[in-house]
């Protein structure tokens, strides 16, 4: 992160560095880890497959004559019997946004080597990403159950089911694996592997609380795409 | 002995390359969660037509923007990183552009053969 520190070579500031970085026939990204430019260069592609879903999704809302399905009607919940909208999706964005908080101070501990705090954290950040998979998995069956199909539903557009489950269900697969990892690197971090330097996942190098950041920035990009999903797809 | 000293030696090498403040993170956080609220505040009093769009976008960017530079930490990378990733952005802003004068063709069409009848 900031204030790095790298021996013979002058780190300027901007694009001045910028350039002086690309052009140093060295390493270009001076300073971070190799595992966390190749998350980056990662997320930067999974961007490009969840902007292809979504602007597919723009061309079939756009041009189907159909009148598309009220979002705000159709993803309300009934709570004693006046509909409220956007209910349960909004508590999903909560919960995404508080685990997403709870990383980044994982983050910050594990810098720190405040083992305990790192770990409980990244803990808490995995129950609330099981809590949103657990509520989305509410959300489809509550959809599949009123006749939500890919191929057609009773509310507008028969596009909406299709691209309803495509798009949520990429997301979700995504929240489900950072899920997994979570939990995995719970138990690391609880364990001390980066106090004995154990080695990191497929590396003989040793392991280090930089994977903690790396798991951290995964989960802030699923958190990101929800951002993004929230308002194209529920608001618009 | 030596142990700890050595210990001590590495803290003190990582804390070069420490963490921020606990308070900007919070601070964020907070951020994100009022910018939430008020996203759907605005299909809560149900606004319609270009308010309601410019609303809905201007909140999204703004929470995008505070995970992606404090979350994500951009805000304190070094350029040649930032640029590698922020640039092909432009690529996705090509394709929606391209999608938007696709959509409305399909959908003349569409109009055109299934409403009216064709020519």
């Amino acid at each position: 992160m900031s204030e790095q520190k790298i021996d013979g070579f002058e780190l300027k500031p901007g694009f001045k560095g910028m350039a002086s970085d690309t052009g140093s026939d060295q390493t270009m990204f001076k300073g971070v880890h190799w595992g966390k430019a190749m998350m980056w260069i990662f997320l930067l592609s999974d961007t490009f497959v969840f902007s292809c879903f979504l602007i597919s999704y723009m061309k079939g809302r756009g041009s189907t004559i159909v009148d598309w399905p009220n979002t705000s009607e159709v993803f309300s919940l009934y709570v004693g019997g006046v509909p409220v909208p956007l209910l349960l999706i909004a508590i999903m964005t909560f919960v995404l946004i508080t685990s997403s908080g709870t990383m980044a101070l994982a983050v910050k501990y594990g810098y720190e080597k405040n083992r305990k705090m790192c770990g409980w954290l990244i803990l808490a950040t995995a129950v609330g990403g099981l809590t949103f998979v657990g509520m989305q998995v509410f959300e489809w069956s509550k959809l599949i159950h009123e006749g939500v199909r890919p191929w057609g539903n009773p509310f507008g557009a028969a596009q909406f089911g299709s691209f309803f489950f495509m798009i949520t269900g990429f997301h979700g697969f995504h929240v489900s694996i950072g899920v997994i990892f979570l939990f995995i690197y719970t138990y690391k971090v609880f364990a001390g592997h980066y106090e004995s330097k154990k080695r990191g996942w497929f590396t003989k190098m040793k392991g280090d609380y930089v994977e903690i950041e790396i798991l951290g920035l995964y989960w802030h990009f699923v958190d990101l795409v929800w951002v993004f999903i929230f308002a194209f797809f529920y608001l618009w | 002995m030596e142990e700890t000293n050595k210990m001590e030696e590495t803290t003190k090498k990582e804390e070069q390359t420490s963490t921020q403040k606990i308070g900007i993170y919070l601070w964020i956080w907070l951020l994100l969660f009022v910018l939430s609220f008020f996203s759907y505040m605005v299909d809560w009093y149900q606004f319609q037509g270009m308010l309601r769009w410019s609303l809905i976008l201007f909140f999204m960017f703004l929470k995008a923007g505070l995970i992606m530079a404090f979350f994500m930490h951009l805000f304190w990378e070094r350029y040649a990183l930032v640029n590698v990733l922020l640039w092909p952005m432009t690529a996705i802003a090509c394709f929606i552009f391209l999608m938007t004068a696709e959509f409305k063709y399909t959908l003349f069409s569409r109009f055109f053969y299934f409403v009216v009848g064709g020519a």
